[in-house]
C-alpha cells in the first residue's frame, strides 16, 4: 500500500471561502482557478482531493480525465521558474495527486483505502500485527479463510512435494499439470470475489448517504472479510508461482 | 534578459551528447571538430591535463592507466556491487579504498571519482554550447537510463554540479525519446521504447493522450549493452591468441585496448556486411588474423540480447498489455543498430519498429525537448508533459529482514509515502531505518539505498514515540526522506543522515576542485587557438613573399617583417598565449603594406581582364584580420 496515515489526521476541507496566495482570488483546492498559481497542500483524502462523494463506483475514464488535467495545473515541470516555495507546493501537490489517483483508479486498493478511511483495516496491513512483527521478528502471517482450510492444506502437501523434487532436478509432470489446474481454480475465485465485491459497492454506495450506521457497518465488514480471503488467495497463487517457475 | 538557454544532455556510457531547442526543433550541438557524439572517454596527458572525447580516445592504447572510459557503469556503485564489472574492464581503482566508501578511479598519479570523471564529459558538452551560443550556460536537463536506481541518479546530478551546471531535471532515456519522436507525430496510442545502449538496457510503455506522455510501465537492466557484446568478443580472441600464438595478452592493457577497438569495428561492419576480419599485430612480429560472418557473430550475442527478453515481457505484464496491443516500437541506442536485435524487437512486439531517428542522437533531442518544456515551453511543445514512474519499489527493512515495500514500482512520479516509527525501549533517542529499492522479499536481496538514522527524538517511555517519517520521490526519481515526532508536543524535526554516497560538503569540495581544471583547460584552449591562428599568419606570409608585391617592398620593410616573423614562431613555442598573440598583432601591423600592395596587384590584374583567381594572388596577410581580431576578445 502506499500510505499508512492515521485516518483521524485527514481533515475534510470545506474551505472554499480562502483565497489565493497570489492573487487574492477565491481559488479551487489545488490552484487558483483566476491565476493558475498552485497553492500549498491541505491534508486532504484521497477522495476530497478528487472532489469525489466517498463511494465506491467510479467512472474511472472520468478520473483519468481529471488526473490529466489537474496534472497540466501541478506537475513539477510546469512550476520549474516558479520561486522556490511554489516549486515545493507542486512537488508536494502531484505526489498528493498520483498517490491518490493510483489508489482510486484499482477497484481493490479503492476499497481498502476506503474501508482504513472508515477505520477499519485488513489483516495483511493491520497497523498492530505489523508491530507485533517488528517486535517479535516473526514474519506476518494470515489466518487461513475457513472455507478454504481443506484446499490450501492439500496444496501446500502438494507445493511441498514438488519443491522436494525441484531439488533432486526431477518433477513429476502429472504434479505440476495438478498444482497448475489449481492454480487456475485459485485465480477464477480471485475474479469471482472481484465480481462479488462490485455488488457490496451497490449497497454501500446506497447507505453512504441516507444509510443508519450499523447498515454501513455491516456492508464494511463483509468487504472487509471479502478483501481478507481474496488477499490470502493471491498471496497463495504467488507461492504456487513461484514454485512452478522456479 | 534573454530566456535561460536550458541544454539537453544524453551522458552516455560510450558517447555523450548536448542538444537545445532551436526555434520549434531540436539539434545536436557539434564539438570543435564538427562531430556530433563525443566519446565517453577521459584521460589525463602527460601534462596531466584531461582530455575529453575523440582526443583522449589514443589515449586507451597509449597510456591505459591514465584513460577510462564506460565510466557510466560505476556511478552510484560501491566496491560490493561491481566486482562482476571489474573482471571486464581496465577500471584501475585507488588502491586504499574501503567497502562503502564512493569509489576512486586511479589516472596517473591522480583519484577521480565517477561523478568527477563524468563531470570532466560535461564540461566538456557545456564548453560545446557555450561555443555555440558564445554566451555561458549553466542550467540542462540530464538523461539517465530509466532503470537506474536512487543511487545512480544522485551520483549523475553531483557530476552536473561538479561540471558548473544546474541539474533542472533528470529524465528517462526511453522517455526523452519518446518525447523526440512525439514532437513530429503528436498522436495518441500506446507507445514502446526498446532501448540498447553502451552499457545499458531500458524498456518503457507509455500511453500518448493529447500530448501527455505518460509511463505505465518500465524495465531494465544497467548493466546491459553493447559493452558486453565487446567484452564477449575480446575474451573469444584473447583466448584464440593464447591458443594459437602461445601468447598470454590478457594482462598486456596496450593489446587489449587494440582488440578491443578492432573488435569493434568489426561488430560495426557486421550491421551492413555479411563478414569481416580482425586482424591484430602482436608482440614479437605475431599477428592474429580471424574471420568473422555475421551467423557466428549472430550465434555468439544471442544469449547476451536476449537478456533483453525477461523486462520486455516484465514490462508489458505490469502495464497489463499484450504485444498486439503496442501500437508502435522505438529504437533507441547504438547497439539496436544490429539486424538480430531489430529482429528480436520485431519478433517480441509482432511489428516493425521504428528507426526514423538517429538512435544515437534521438536521446539528446528528447532531452532538449524537455529543456524547452521547463523553460516555459514555445509552440512545438504546446501542452507536452511528461508523467514518468519510479522503476523500482522503494522499500524499508522490517523484523526478519523482510522487506515492506511502501512505494511500489511503476508508480507515477512524485510520489510519497509515509510511515509511522516508535520507540521500543525507555528514553530511546534514536531509530535506525534501512531504506532499500528493488523488488525482491528480502532486504539482503534489495539495493540498499541509505540507512538513515533518526536522531534528536526527546526522552519519553518505550512507544509513546510517534515519528512521522515522509518518504517522497521527486520529479528525477530522486527519493528524499524527511521525519517529526508529533507527540513530544512541539513537533521537533529530526536530523536524517544518509550513509551512502557523495556529501554536500565533499560535492562543493569537488566543485572547487574543478576551478583547477577548468581554468588549466582554458589556459590549454588558449595557447591552441592562438597558436592555430599564428600558423595561419605564418603560412599567408609565405605565400606573400611568392608574390609580385613582395618585390615592391623595400629593403628595411623586407628585414622589419622577418624580424616580426622571427618573434612570432619564438614564442609560439611556448605556452603564453597573450605573447603569441601580441606577436600576431604586430606581425599583423608589420605586413599591412605588403597586404594593400598585393590587393592593389589583385585589382590591377583583375582589370587587365583577368580574373583573381587566375591571378593567383594568395592570400595576403592583412585581409584574415578583421576575423583574427574579433577571436581575441
Amino acid at each position: 500500500m502506499t500510505i499508512e496515515s492515521n485516518t483521524s489526521s485527514l481533515a475534510t476541507i470545506g474551505e472554499t471561502t480562502s483565497s489565493c496566495w497570489s492573487c487574492g482570488t477565491m481559488r479551487a483546492v489545488q490552484f487558483c482557478s483566476a491565476c493558475g498559481k498552485v497553492q500549498p497542500p491541505k491534508p486532504v483524502d484521497y477522495f476530497t482531493f478528487f472532489a469525489l462523494p466517498r463511494k465506491l463506483h467510479l467512472d474511472t475514464a472520468l478520473l483519468e480525465r481529471e488526473f490529466y488535467e489537474l496534472s497540466r495545473k501541478l506537475h513539477p515541470d510546469l512550476c520549474a521558474r516558479a520561486d522556490k516555495r511554489e516549486q515545493e507546493w507542486s512537488l508536494e501537490q502531484s505526489s498528493l495527486l498520483n498517490d491518490a489517483y493510483r489508489t482510486l483508479k484499482d477497484p481493490i486498493r479503492r476499497t481498502e483505502y476506503l474501508l482504513r478511511l472508515e477505520g477499519v483495516e485488513l489483516e495483511e496491513q493491520s497497523k498492530a500485527a505489523t508491530e507485533k512483527a517488528r517486535s517479535t521478528g516473526e514474519i506476518k502471517k494470515q489466518v487461513v479463510p475457513p472455507d478454504l482450510l481443506e484446499e490450501v492444506f492439500e496444496l501446500n502437501m502438494q507445493l511441498e512435494e514438488l519443491r522436494a523434487q525441484k531439488k533432486l532436478g526431477e518433477d513429476d509432470p502429472a504434479l505440476v499439470e495438478e498444482i497448475g489446474k489449481q492454480k487456475l481454480e485459485l485465480e477464477q475465485k480471485q475474479d469471482s470475489l472481484a465480481e462479488e465485491l462490485k455488488t457490496y459497492w451497490s449497497n454501500w454506495d446506497e447507505l453512504v448517504d441516507s444509510g443508519t450506521e450499523e447498515n454501513r457497518r455491516k456492508i464494511r465488514d463483509k468487504m472487509l472479510d471479502l478483501l481478507n480471503r481474496r488477499s490470502y488467495i493471491r498471496n497463495l497463487v504467488r507461492d504456487v508461482s513461484e514454485v512452478l517457475e522456479n | 534578459m534573454t530566456p535561460d538557454r536550458i541544454v539537453g544532455i544524453d551522458l552516455g556510457t560510450t558517447n555523450s551528447l548536448v542538444a537545445f531547442m532551436q526555434g520549434e526543433s531540436p539539434v545536436v550541438i557539434p564539438g570543435e571538430d564538427g562531430v556530433n557524439l563525443v566519446p565517453s572517454v577521459v584521460a589525463l596527458d602527460e601534462r596531466d591535463q584531461i582530455i575529453v572525447g575523440n582526443a583522449a580516445r589514443k589515449y586507451l592504447i597509449e597510456t591505459p592507466e591514465r584513460s577510462v572510459y564506460s565510466i557510466k557503469r560505476l556511478m552510484g556503485r560501491g566496491l560490493e556491487d561491481i566486482r562482476e564489472e571489474l573482471k571486464l574492464f581496465p577500471f584501475h581503482l585507488a588502491d586504499d579504498l574501503q567497502a562503502g566508501e564512493v569509489l576512486r578511479i586511479t589516472l596517473g598519479q591522480k583519484t577521480f571519482t565517477p561523478p568527477e570523471i563524468s563531470a570532466f564529459i560535461l564540461r566538456q558538452l557545456k564548453r560545446n554550447a557555450e561555443r555555440f551560443f558564445n554566451a555561458p550556460v549553466t542550467k540542462a536537463v540530464i538523461t539517465v537510463p530509466a532503470y537506474f536506481n536512487d543511487a545512480q541518479r544522485q551520483a549523475t546530478k553531483d557530476a552536473g554540479r561538479i561540471a558548473g551546471l544546474e541539474v533542472l531535471r533528470l529524465v528517462n532515456e526511453p522517455t526523452a525519446a519518446s518525447l523526440a519522436y512525439g514532437l513530429d507525430k503528436k498522436q495518441n496510442g500506446i507507445v514502446a521504447v526498446y532501448d540498447l545502449g553502451g552499457g545499458t538496457f531500458d524498456i518503457s510503455i507509455l500511453k500518448l493522450h493529447d500530448g501527455i506522455f505518460e509511463v505505465i510501465a518500465t524495465n531494465g537492466d544497467t548493466h546491459l549493452g553493447g559493452d558486453d557484446i565487446d567484452n564477449l568478443l575480446i575474451k573469444i580472441a584473447i583466448d584464440d591468441i593464447l591458443g594459437d600464438a602461445n601468447l598470454d595478452v590478457s594482462r598486456n592493457g596496450e593489446i587489449v585496448a587494440t582488440i578491443r577497438k578492432a573488435v569493434i569495428e568489426a561488430k560495426i561492419a557486421l550491421s551492413s556486411e555479411s563478414a569481416t576480419e580482425l586482424d591484430i599485430e602482436l608482440p614479437r612480429g605475431k599477428r592474429y588474423q580471424r574471420e568473422i560472418t555475421r551467423e557466428q557473430f549472430e550465434q555468439l550475442i544471442q544469449p547476451i540480447i536476449d537478456r533483453t527478453v525477461g523486462p520486455c515481457k516484465q514490462a508489458l505484464k505490469d502495464a497489463g498489455l499484450k504485444p498486439q496491443q503496442i501500437d508502435e516500437v522505438v529504437l533507441v541506442g547504438g547497439s539496436t543498430r544490429i539486424p538480430k536485435v531489430r529482429a528480436l524487437v520485431e519478433e517480441l512486439f509482432q511489428r516493425k519498429p521504428h528507426t526514423d531517428l538517429n538512435p544515437d542522437e534521438v536521446v539528446a533531442l528528447g532531452a532538449a525537448v524537455q529543456a524547452n518544456i521547463l523553460g516555459g515551453g514555445s509552440e512545438a511543445t504546446e501542452n507536452m508533459l511528461l508523467l514518468d514512474v519510479t522503476p523500482l519499489s522503494l522499500g524499508i527493512e522490517v523484523a526478519g529482514g523482510v522487506t515492506d515495500k511502501i512505494i511500489l514500482r511503476n508508480s507515477t512520479i512524485p510520489a510519497s509515502a509515509t510511515q509511522y516509527y516508535t520507540t521500543q525501549i525507555d528514553g530511546q533517542a534514536n531509530v535506525a531505518i534501512h531504506v532499500l529499492q528493488g523488488e525482491r522479499e528480502m532486504a539482503k536481496d534489495c539495493r540498499s539505498l541509505a540507512r538513515f538514522d533518526l536522531k534528536g527524538i526527546p526522552p519519553m517511555t518505550a512507544g509513546m514515540a510517534r515519528i512521522e517519517v515522509k518518504f517522497l520521490i521527486d520529479a528525477n526519481g530522486i527519493l528524499h526522506v524527511s521525519a517529526r515526532e508529533q507527540r513530544s508536543g512541539k513537533e521537533s524535526e529530526i536530523e536524517v543522515q544518509p550513509s551512502y554516497g557523495l556529501t554536500d560538503d565533499q560535492v562543493e569540495g569537488m566543485i572547487l576542485d574543478s576551478f583547477d581544471y577548468a581554468e588549466e583547460d582554458f589556459r590549454q584552449r588558449q595557447v591552441i587557438e592562438a597558436r592555430n591562428e599564428a600558423d595561419t599568419i605564418l603560412a599567408a606570409l609565405e605565400k606573400g613573399k611568392k608574390s609580385p608585391a613582395w618585390g615592391n617592398l623595400t629593403s628595411d620593410e623586407k628585414k622589419k617583417i622577418a624580424k616580426l616573423e622571427k618573434a612570432l614562431i619564438q614564442v609560439k613555442s611556448e605556452d603564453d598565449h597573450s605573447a603569441i598573440r601580441k606577436a600576431i598583432e604586430l606581425l599583423n601591423q608589420g605586413t599591412m603594406r605588403l597586404a594593400e600592395l598585393m590587393m592593389d596587384t589583385a585589382v590591377s590584374t583583375a582589370l587587365k581582364g583577368k580574373t583573381m583567381d587566375e591571378a593567383d594572388m594568395g592570400e595576403a596577410p592583412g585581409v584574415g584580420h578583421p576575423v583574427a581580431k574579433a577571436d581575441f576578445k
